[in-house]
């Protein structure tokens, strides 16, 4: 039973937390909020037996990613977000019915694929259990997935030069 | 059963005074140090040569009334040092600090000294003591303080810069003892080489040794790189706005840091616990791995009296320019002579 009852205040704290990121009005909240989220998700990680998973979570989402966030967030020094007029004027009406149709859309995903879910049941494959093993996560990486992982990286090189490209146009 | 329980939990309790009291001596070390090297005795009249001073230093902080800036963010001028310290405590967790031991026999099995043994514990150490930052950087923020946003903003770029220098430095050290497993690490250096040379990383790694040192210093905010409180620039930096109980956790938490870099620089370069057979023959293992400690620790402190602070741009320069691509070196060549040797 422990399982299950860290399982529920883990993923409570990543929901509300995550709803508090968007209903706070000030951004730096919001930063530390997103972090306790990921924080939460790196327990749920650690609950499945994935502790590499779980630390690299903290590692890059919650220490540096979050950081350069936090960083920006003071930078601009935003003591509170400008309310927006509306969401109707600023859309118009032809892109608050798009927004409808895609949330209903998601709405239709999530609960079509969490009930799949149900059926298959949460057990865990025993073969492939020991994905905590950091080996078996460097293997997979460098072999199977060895083009998504070079992919990545050259997305990450262009997302770099870009961001150099349209820092060096202020000047 | 339920002995080695108690003990497991005595141990966890002992490595969290050890940790409290680390940061009380290393203030009195400090101080103490810092005299002898400006030929003065330091602190000397509370208790015999001054041994007492910490706890005067604390029942002073204790006393003293607990200000809050009138613009302050209310909640997280109080979560920033909470946020520090705690930091600082978990990232101990995972740092062994002596060989398996039965206690002088009261133990039929042996007992691991440490709080938690688990298998990837030097990514636990580094991606909490990454988290000690937001305490900083929330110290400097939400005191509405000029000052303090620039020491907040100091502190989370030189984190940045020098965490990557201080990660793939360590990243050498995994690729040569292949284990994240800190024990494990420390245990593929138990041997010597031609019987006397003792088998430690920082023989193999010597550049990685400097960088993670350099790097380590930098992380911990010490002296010759204490930018985000810079007093001739910034007053105070991050903490200038706190007093009392609030204030004494930022320097409690540097020290405990100190102590913690210093912990995982003996696991990974020095051989941990193993260097003195004699120690080891009477599960005394530990005495080892503190001796190595405080000879970092003092290194540390007599290099804060040293050296004088650079400059801001000198230390991004150095930071992102030699110290990175040298550790980036460092992990090429190591990975390559470790394929060339094991082919």
């Amino acid at each position: 039973m422990p399982e299950v009852v860290t399982f529920y205040l883990l993923a409570g704290l990543a929901v509300v937390a995550s709803a508090l990121v968007i209903g706070q009005r000030n951004p730096m909240y919001s930063v530390l909020l997103l972090i306790v989220s990921f924080a939460a998700l790196a327990g749920l990680y650690i609950q499945l037996d994935a502790p590499f998973v779980a630390v690299a979570q903290i590692i890059i989402y919650a220490g540096a990613i979050m950081v350069l966030f936090l960083f920006v967030v003071m930078l601009l020094n935003v003591p509170r977000e400008e309310p927006l007029p509306t969401a109707a004027s600023l859309l118009g009406p032809a892109g608050m019915r798009i927004g409808a149709v895609l949330s209903v859309l998601l709405a239709i995903e999530v609960i079509w694929g969490l009930s799949r879910l149900g059926k298959a049941g949460f057990a865990p494959d025993p073969q492939e259990a020991s994905v905590s093993s950091v080996a078996r996560i460097g293997n997979a990486l460098f072999t199977q997935h060895a083009f998504a992982f070079e992919a990545t990286s050259i997305l990450i090189l262009v997302a770099m030069v870009g961001a150099v490209v349209l820092a060096r146009r202020e000047h | 059963m339920d002995l080695r329980f108690g003990v497991q939990l005595a141990i966890i309790g002992l490595t969290f005074f050890m940790l409290i009291n680390a940061s009380a001596l290393l203030v009195l070390a400090e101080r103490k140090i810092m005299g002898f090297m400006q030929q003065r005795y330091g602190p000397y009249l509370v208790g015999p040569h001054g041994v007492l001073q910490p706890l005067a230093d604390i029942l002073k902080l204790l006393m003293k009334e607990e200000l809050r800036p009138k613009g302050a963010d209310k909640w997280l001028f109080t979560l920033a040092p909470i946020l520090s310290v705690t930091a600082a405590f978990a990232a101990f967790a995972t740092v062994p600090w002596g060989a398996e031991t039965t206690l002088f026999g009261l133990l039929d099995e042996p007992v691991k000294l440490g709080v938690a043994d688990i298998n990837v514990g030097l990514l636990v150490v580094f991606a909490i003591t990454s988290m000690g930052v937001y305490g900083i950087v929330l110290a400097g923020w939400a005191s509405n303080s000029k000052y303090s946003l620039m020491g907040g903003l100091r502190a989370s770029a030189q984190m940045i810069s020098y965490e990557l220098a201080y990660a793939t430095s360590l990243a050498a050290v995994i690729l040569l003892a292949g284990s994240l497993s800190l024990r494990e690490i420390v245990d593929t250096q138990a041997s010597t080489w031609f019987g006397f040379i003792p088998r430690w990383y920082v023989f193999l790694q010597p550049l990685g040794f400097i960088i993670y040192v350099i790097a380590g210093v930098a992380e911990t905010n010490r002296a010759p790189f204490d930018f985000p409180e810079a007093e001739q620039e910034l007053v105070a930096g991050y903490n200038t706005e706190y007093s009392s109980v609030r204030f004494a956790l930022f320097p409690q938490a540097e020290y405990i840091n100190m102590a913690t870099m210093s912990a995982v620089a003996t696991d990974l370069y020095l051989g941990g616990w193993h260097g003195i057979p004699l120690l080891d023959q009477y599960g005394l293992s530990w005495v080892t791995f503190l001796l190595k400690v405080g000879a970092i620790l003092f290194g540390y402190i007599w290099m804060r009296w040293t050296l004088p602070r650079y400059r801001y741009d000198q230390l991004m320069a150095f930071g992102w320019k030699f110290l990175f691509p040298a550790s980036v070196l460092n992990l090429l060549v190591t990975a390559a002579l470790i394929l060339y040797f094991n082919a």
